[in-house]
């Protein structure tokens, strides 16, 4: 069996890190950062810190072949492509004014 | 492995399909397929990820004030549980690659029991919204959006809806909807998911898996993950991003 | 002596998938993905007379310029339910779900998909969703256009959005299932020896129109699902009069829509790729270019989606992008068309009835494709968005295309499916009779719709007539046209010539096992050491080099 099989001590750490980064997340959120956007980088990196760790340890990723990490990776750039050009449009209306 | 013996004979494992030459083949194919799936299941919440990113930008104070009227105690409590059922989650595949049964089944249960809890604090904070009249549209027939709007000078009521500057109760009413489409889609695949763990519960009761062979708990843990990872998402989106609106 | 020459061998009593195991059961239930084939094959037939009968419909009603064969409301809903059925019952699952379900495990060598049991869900849900659709349409129908554009479709449409919007969203399951399939396929299980450059184009059309499928499709539910609850709750995310955008709606139907177009026409260009190598008996020119092209049609197709929204109130500054992008998806098909033709040059060429299809595919499809840059153009598409020229060039693409293709692979394929030859003859006849309708259909209307005669119109000016009178002359043509091979493929699998195993003496790996073929594909899991399409002999050939003779093993 070529099965990676992954440590419960690992799992354990893994598990520690994402409720240390809810609780970070949370407290984030009260913290004025003066511009309201940074509130929303701050918790978007930490959720996908927390994601990533979710994927790499919990799904195996990490112990997996190529191809899954590229299917992965495939997912988020696809997704990355729906948000990057619908954005293109609603970000970019107001820069060409209609001649009256 | 003393199960050896008993799972296996000329045409191999007793669990191998016809159509796989071995079994390392076929656990390939299923896990490859479930993360197949998981692709789709990202693009399908990709949606709506979209489109609350739009209204999110396009009506800041409306979503904000909305996103404050939410509880926040409840949605990191549901966080920790989940997080907490995809720990256990691994733990049960980890135990049934080592062939070790009782704390397999334990797991299991454990994933399924967390799994329900996060449902059941789902259904407290839908009923709030629904005390509060903040079902958006006609989804609820008669009982339509109508929440009561906090006036300056009130005493603060928390089933009151604080409208920030800039924010009307028409934009609220879409950040509820989409708070509704996406969280109501993840409930159901909690369902779903669920519904997959009594099924392994009970095969794994039967003693049908081992070393050999385990892959639907490996697939369904990993469609269990995805789910944790969806909330771990949306909880920060909805919950956390108003608090401090200008 | 004639007498001799005229002798039929009778077909050897062998075990094949078909007799294998008899009663409704045994097909209802099947996890053969062979028979599963075949069960896809007959209801998208059944879908595609349906359609047909609605395409006759709008036909007969442009005859005239007034609208007198239907009433407005009731010619929405018919040419809503042309497309709908078309596409999503039809174009969409056709080649992969019938000739991709029959040939993907055999071209690899394997005994079956990945997941037999998935397939056969995939058939069945592929059904309700068609029993679904077909309910909403008999109940009294939808009217939006198979495009469903808000806020007309969620809250002034008096039709059955919900009923067919809930049809399709089943019937996407069914594709995300049969891409699934493919994928994991192609990756776990070829035979020894068969690496990807050894696979056949057929192959490597049908892993990216799988990827298409997993990436868009997923896209399209989601929004259909909430266009169907935004109609039954009166919520507002595509509502203006609420705080929405319609035009929101409008990304992410085309999303999907757009390289929807691509899981159309991707399959039968993988079937054109065999043809034209294995009826000119030739190997195709620049085989890793066609491979490649494939997956950038993929990739492509999903940055294009913009150009169905230039005349909404989308940004020109994106408009701008996805125009340059909607040019530059063209080149991976035009560097498919250089290579066919290039394969064509100075090879062995038969006209069997499937070559006939692959050479008319080329031709209709460059003038689909071509036409299409006019309406990628930004400036163009103005005038010319929403009239007949735009629904000459997608049919052009979808039926001299997509269609074109799928009739060519079933002919090359049959008598491996059911063991039977169709009638050559009547064949060609057939493809012939079928290309030129088609053209007298369609090319008049590329016409009509330059001049300014709007789409999804019941009346129009009376000076488009004549090109509508020569479309629906065509169109009759081409109904003709069609009905002659469905009559002879049923009367060719009880009467028709019995086959061998390689009728057409071709490399592919799908010819070296019986036709029909067992159950089990291949009496033996086959070791593949040979290229796709090996037509020159392996052996040491001399050559006069540079410096004298020398030997160049081929």
């Amino acid at each position: 069996m070529s099965e990676h099989i992954v440590p419960v001590r690992v799992y354990i750490t893994i598990f520690l890190v994402l409720l240390v980064g809810t609780a970070l997340t949370v407290a984030a959120a009260f913290i004025d950062f003066r511009l309201p956007y940074i509130n929303t980088v701050v918790a978007l990196t930490i959720a996908t810190i927390k994601a990533t760790f979710v994927v790499l340890y919990f799904m195996h990723v990490r112990y997996s072949s190529r191809l899954i990490w590229v299917i992965m990776a495939a997912a988020l750039f696809w997704m990355a492509i729906l948000f990057a050009f619908t954005f293109s449009d609603y970000l970019t209306r107001d820069w060409i004014s209609i001649q009256r | 492995m003393s199960s050896h013996a008993a799972t296996e004979d000329i045409h191999g494992h007793r669990a191998l399909q016809h159509h796989f030459e071995n079994m390392e083949q076929q656990r390939e194919a299923g896990t490859l397929g479930m993360w197949i799936f998981l692709v789709t299941e990202i693009m399908f919440f990709g949606g709506m990820f979209l489109a609350y990113a739009l209204y999110r930008t396009l009506y800041p104070a409306a979503f904000a004030s909305a996103s404050n009227h939410l509880d926040i105690t409840l949605g990191a409590v549901n966080t920790g549980v989940l997080i907490l059922s995809s720990f256990t989650m691994a733990l049960a595949v980890y135990f049934t690659q080592i062939g070790n049964r009782r704390p397999q089944v334990i797991c299991l249960l454990l994933t399924l029991v967390l799994g329900l809890t996060f449902l059941g604090i789902k259904a407290v904070e839908y009923h709030d919204k629904y005390e509060d009249r903040l079902i958006p549209g006609n989804l609820i027939p008669g009982h339509s959006f109508d929440p009561v709007i906090q006036k300056e000078g009130e005493p603060v009521d928390h089933h009151k809806l604080h409208l920030l500057p800039g924010a009307t109760k028409e934009k609220v009413e879409l950040f509820y909807w989409i708070y509704f489409a996406m969280t109501g889609m993840h409930a159901l695949h909690m369902i779903i998911g669920a519904g997959l763990l009594t099924f392994l519960l009970i095969f794994s009761l039967k003693g049908r898996f081992d070393p050999e062979y385990h892959s639907p708990v490996e697939v369904i843990g990993l469609y269990w993950h995805f789910v944790d990872i969806v909330w771990i998402f949306l909880f920060p989106l909805l919950y956390l991003l108003g608090r401090h609106y200008h | 002596m004639k007498a001799i020459e005229s002798f039929e061998v009778p077909a050897p009593p062998k075990v094949n998938y078909i007799n294998a195991q008899y009663g409704l059961k045994s097909w209802l239930l099947t996890k053969d993905h062979k028979r599963i084939a075949l069960l896809y094959l007959g209801s998208i037939t059944f879908f595609f007379f349906i359609g047909g009968i609605y395409a006759l419909m709008i036909r007969l009603e442009l005859l005239t310029p007034q609208g007198d064969f239907l009433q407005s409301t009731t010619y929405n809903k018919v040419f809503t339910q042309h497309g709908i059925i078309m596409i999503f019952f039809f174009l969409i699952p056709s080649i992969p779900a019938t000739l991709g379900n029959f040939l993907v495990p055999m071209m690899i060598g394997a005994k079956d998909l990945a997941f037999p049991r998935i397939n056969l869900l995939s058939w069945y849900i592929y059904l309700l969703g068609g029993v679904i659709t077909i309910y909403a349409l008999l109940a009294g129908g939808v009217d939006t256009g198979w495009t469903f554009y808000t806020p007309y479709s969620t809250t002034f449409s008096n039709s059955y959005v919900v009923a067919t919007g809930l049809g399709i969203f089943i019937n996407g399951f069914s594709s995300i299932l049969t891409g699934l399939n493919f994928i994991v396929t192609i990756h776990t299980m070829r035979a020894p020896g068969m690496t990807w450059f050894r696979m056949p184009l057929f192959l490597w059309s049908h892993y990216a129109t799988s990827l298409i499928m997993i990436l868009g499709t997923p896209v399209v539910a989601i929004t259909i699902l909430l266009l169907a609850f935004e109609r039954l709750a009166q919520v507002g995310i595509f509502n203006p009069a609420l705080g929405g955008d319609p035009v929101l709606f409008q990304h992410l139907f085309w999303f999907y829509s757009h390289p929807a177009v691509y899981i159309m026409i991707l399959p039968s260009m993988g079937v054109i790729s065999e043809l034209i190598a294995n009826f000119s008996r030739k190997n195709i020119f620049g085989y890793s270019f066609v491979a490649f092209s494939s997956l950038a049609i993929a990739v492509f197709g999903f940055l294009v989606w913009g150009h169905h929204l230039f005349v909404t109130t989308q940004s020109v500054y994106a408009g701008m992008i996805f125009s340059f992008l909607s040019f530059a998806v063209a080149i991976p098909s035009a560097i498919k068309v250089f290579n066919w033709t290039a394969t064509l040059y100075k090879s062995s060429i038969s006209y069997d009835t499937p070559m006939l299809y692959a050479l008319g595919f080329i031709g209709l499809f460059t003038v689909g494709g071509m036409t299409g840059l006019f309406l990628a153009s930004l400036g163009t598409d103005v005038h010319l968005s929403d009239t007949y020229f735009v629904v000459a060039h997608f049919h052009y693409i979808m039926v001299g295309g997509a269609l074109m293709g799928y009739l060519g692979g079933l002919h090359y394929w049959w008598p491996k499916i059911t063991g039977r030859m169709y009638p050559e003859g009547w064949g060609r006849f057939a493809a012939l009779v079928i290309y030129v309708g088609f053209n007298l259909t369609f090319l008049p209307q590329f016409v009509a719709g330059y001049l300014g005669m709007p789409r999804r119109y019941h009346a129009y000016p009376p000076e488009f007539q004549v090109f509508n009178v020569l479309s629906t002359a065509g169109a009759s043509i081409l109904g003709l046209g069609m009905l002659v091979p469905a009559i002879y493929f049923v009367w060719s699998m009880r009467y028709g010539r019995h086959a061998e195993a390689n009728p057409w003496h071709l490399p592919g790996l799908e010819w070296r096992t019986q036709s029909p073929p067992p159950t089990e594909n291949f009496e033996v899991t086959p070791v593949v050491t040979w290229d796709a399409y090996e037509f020159a002999p392996r052996e040491e050939t001399e050559v006069v080099g540079k410096f004298g003779p020398e030997i160049e093993r081929v």
